[in-house]
């Protein structure tokens, strides 16, 4: 081991709080974010909300990929959130080539804007494709397996904030079991969300054998900013799927995004992972098991779960289940810890 | 070159010598003849710097159109029917972007109940939105339409859907003169796109609009509708020059001299109603045609001018309003709004039924003595309508329309299988 990769183990995390100190590290490993001479891919001055998660997981993602590429690069946007609070006519965030069409379209017109910079003898220019959860895994989904199955060469981002939250928080297949939603209301026996079996999407990606999945999270940006930029040096379908807490859909302090991104990670309910053609090549493991509670009651969307003297200890208890077989499957116990 | 050839493959050979760099389609009868047959010379090398895209869904197609086109690459697809209806969302779209694709429909009735065969329902459905759609009424012009589609369409930036009816021209063999790849270049320049992806010179394409600009925005589509009605004269002009024959235009007059009676319509149906209107003037009848190639943007000039005196305008239509009758109709009157002639809408030859020059006489007759009604449906087995009206008065389950009809029309058959 060199004695720089030694300075990072004992001091990388130093201060106790997963705050990661960049100062600590050699200039070449400190992220993208913190280097002056960031694109900025996504500038200031857009709408997102107060501690929008999609807000940064772009920005970290894109600055990330314009690094990767020397700018070389292409963004195609589906509609939701992102692409509409980037762009409020006349302004625009897009400090790079950039096309939205349709909700349910972009890795087709990502697919599309690869083939026709190929024939123009411009394959160099790299394309990335962006949607929320509801544009990738619902309405996006027919298109998204296509780009997949034909290993079409674009790198597709989901930022997952478990929603629809652009047209005012409505249930997506990406929505947990028991989460409050304007179309799954906490009221009735069973409150919030069904418990159905998940669309997984990530696990789909993987089951169509393309180079390269992984799963990121805002509130790693290291590792975030390591796996696009991964992503970028490969060919072919490559697929990230990155957790965005939404504080005004989750019903959670703004101040709170990263934190509550980082507890989904430690609880085991979004594993953090890369596969490479189909295979699990790597998982982040757990640093510090926290439960799910810890997780849940950050967030109003779960409060019907904590109702004072009426705890749902048997809902909670599924998603418990669930974060435990998360942990199972990918090993994502702290090193030492047995099972 | 003159060749013996199915209209699809016509198609197929003309589209390629555009030069087209990405071509995306998604199989849909009758449509697919014309992309396996370009598909086939992209694969083969023939068509070379081409990218033929196999994709998932008709939207699915439109989208890699979208995107390869707003990557600044010639770009084709076609479809049918359904498979129009699916991809509607990205064919607005690709139009509001200004996005030049040019897209060949061959024309195909839309379900329910599911129907393969021709009428014009589909792209009807998508009149307006804000593509050109010019109307083949040969294969030689449906080959010739698409040379001329992707110039008109790279001139203003604006999509053009090419309308061959399906069977009726996809799947007929004629002769067509294959034109040259010289010709073709000499006529066609390449592709210069007005926006385009690129990362030295980075723009935002599609953005949110409200209503601060909107309206300006779709004014901008008009605009760009009236300006190809200025365009599409002389290139025709032009196609005729370098070609050394007809082809496109806005209308086209046939006998209207002093023509009391005008049938407008527009594809394939032209052809007989060319040889009625030879046969009804041999009998002294005043009558003449217009067929109507551009449908979008809607030539009222040229059809008032084509209509001169004329004393009454029959429509033949190949699709139906429901609850209106037909659009081509309500279209024409426009041209006459201060010519209040009598209009009379026929409609014909929904989901293929044969369109004969036997009943196409009855109804000039008809016509010529103003003794038809304002919506005439053509060989409409009235027998048949009314037992099923009469059986959904008589019985609230009376059973699925479709089934009944076939029924009704072949009992034999239900006998034998009960």
């Amino acid at each position: 081991m060199t004695e720089e990769s030694a300075l990072q183990r004992v001091k990388f995390y130093q201060t106790g709080t997963f705050t990661v100190g960049n100062r600590l590290l050699d200039e070449a490993k400190r992220s993208v974010q913190a280097s002056m001479e960031r694109s900025n891919a996504i500038t200031s001055g857009h709408r997102a909300c107060q501690g929008c998660g999609e807000a940064l997981g772009a920005r970290y993602a894109l600055d990330a990929a314009m690094r990767a590429s020397g700018g070389d690069m292409v963004a195609v946007n589906a509609t939701g959130c992102l692409e509409v609070f980037t762009t409020p006519y006349p302004e625009t965030s897009w400090q790079l080539p950039w096309l939205h069409s349709l909700f349910g379209n972009a890795p087709a017109v990502a697919a599309g804007v690869a083939a026709g910079l190929r024939r123009r003898g411009r394959g160099d220019i790299k394309v990335v494709a962006q949607g929320g959860d509801g544009g990738t895994v619902d309405i996006g989904f027919g298109c998204l397996s296509g780009m997949f199955e034909r290993n079409d060469d674009v790198l597709y981002i989901c930022y997952d904030n478990e929603a629809y939250m652009n047209t005012g928080v409505q249930r997506s297949s990406a929505t947990p079991p028991a989460a409050r939603t304007a179309t799954t209301p906490a009221v009735g026996d069973a409150p919030g969300n069904v418990f159905g079996t998940g669309k997984n999407l990530p696990r789909i990606a993987m089951a169509h054998n393309i180079p390269y999945v992984a799963t990121a999270s805002v509130a790693d940006l290291h590792d975030l900013e390591t796996k696009v930029t991964k992503a970028m040096g490969i060919s072919g379908a490559r697929y990230i799927h990155v957790m965005v807490p939404c504080p005004l859909g989750w019903g959670s302090n703004s101040a709170d995004t990263i934190k509550i991104a980082r507890l989904a990670v430690e609880s085991g309910l979004f594993p953090l992972f890369e596969a490479e053609h189909g295979d699990v090549t790597l998982v982040k493991r757990i640093r510090r098991r926290v439960p799910v509670e810890a997780y849940l009651k950050l967030q109003k969307r779960f409060a019907h779960l904590f109702r004072e003297g009426a705890e749902d200890t048997e809902r909670v208890g599924a998603i418990q289940r669930m974060a435990d077989a998360n942990i199972a499957r990918y090993g994502l116990l702290p090193e030492g810890e047995a099972a | 070159m003159i060749k013996q050839i199915e209209g699809s493959q016509a198609v197929a050979e003309a589209v390629a010598l555009c030069r087209p760099q990405v071509v995306c389609a998604y199989p849909i009868t009758p449509q697919t003849h014309i992309v396996e047959g370009v598909g086939a010379l992209v694969k083969s090398g023939q068509l070379e710097n081409c990218e033929f895209i196999n994709v998932e869904s008709e939207f699915a197609a439109l989208s890699v159109g979208i995107g390869a086109s707003a990557a600044g690459a010639r770009v084709y697809t076609a479809t049918a029917s359904q498979g129009l209806l699916f991809m509607a969302e990205a064919v607005y779209n690709a139009a509001g972007l200004g996005l030049p694709i040019v897209m060949t429909i061959g024309n195909r009735a839309i379900g329910a109940p599911i129907n393969i065969w021709n009428d014009h329902s589909d792209s009807m459905s998508m009149k307006d939105a804000g593509w050109i759609q010019l109307h083949a009424e040969t294969n030689q012009e449906a080959a010739d339409l698409h040379i001329q589609a992707f110039k008109l369409a790279e001139m203003i930036s604006c999509p053009v859907m090419v309308c061959m009816d399906g069977f009726i021209l996809t799947h007929a063999y004629e002769r067509v003169d294959i034109p040259t790849q010289e010709q073709v270049d000499a006529f066609l320049p390449p592709f210069e796109p007005v926006q385009e992806l690129d990362p030295d010179n980075h723009y935002s394409i599609g953005a949110m609009v409200g209503p601060d600009a909107f309206m300006e925005v779709r004014y901008l589509a008009h605009h760009k509708q009236m300006e190809a009605l200025e365009r599409i004269p002389p290139l025709a002009a032009e196609f005729a020059e370098v070609f050394g024959r007809e082809a496109g235009g806005l209308v086209r007059p046939y006998r209207t001299e002093d023509a009391d009676t005008i049938i407008v319509a527009m594809g394939s149906i032209n052809g007989t109603v060319k040889d009625v209107v030879d046969a009804k003037r041999e009998a002294g009848m005043a009558i003449g045609s217009v067929g109507i190639c551009s449908f979008r943007p809607f030539p009222l000039d040229a059809l008032r001018d084509a209509i001169g005196d004329a004393k009454r305008i029959v429509c033949l239509e190949k699709s139906l309003a429901p609850g209106l009758g037909g659009m081509l109709a309500s279209n024409v009157r426009m041209a006459l709004r201060s010519n209040p002639l009598p209009v009379y809408t026929v409609i014909c030859g929904l989901g293929g039924r044969v369109i004969t020059r036997k009943s196409l006489s009855g109804l000039f007759d008809k016509a010529a003595g103003d003794s038809l009604d304002d919506v005439t449906f053509l060989d409409l087995n009235w027998d048949v309508v009314h037992q099923q009206l009469e059986r959904a008065r008589d019985h609230r389950q009376s059973g699925p329309i479709a089934e009944s009809l076939l029924k009704d029309l072949n009992p034999g058959l239900v006998r034998r299988a009960s």
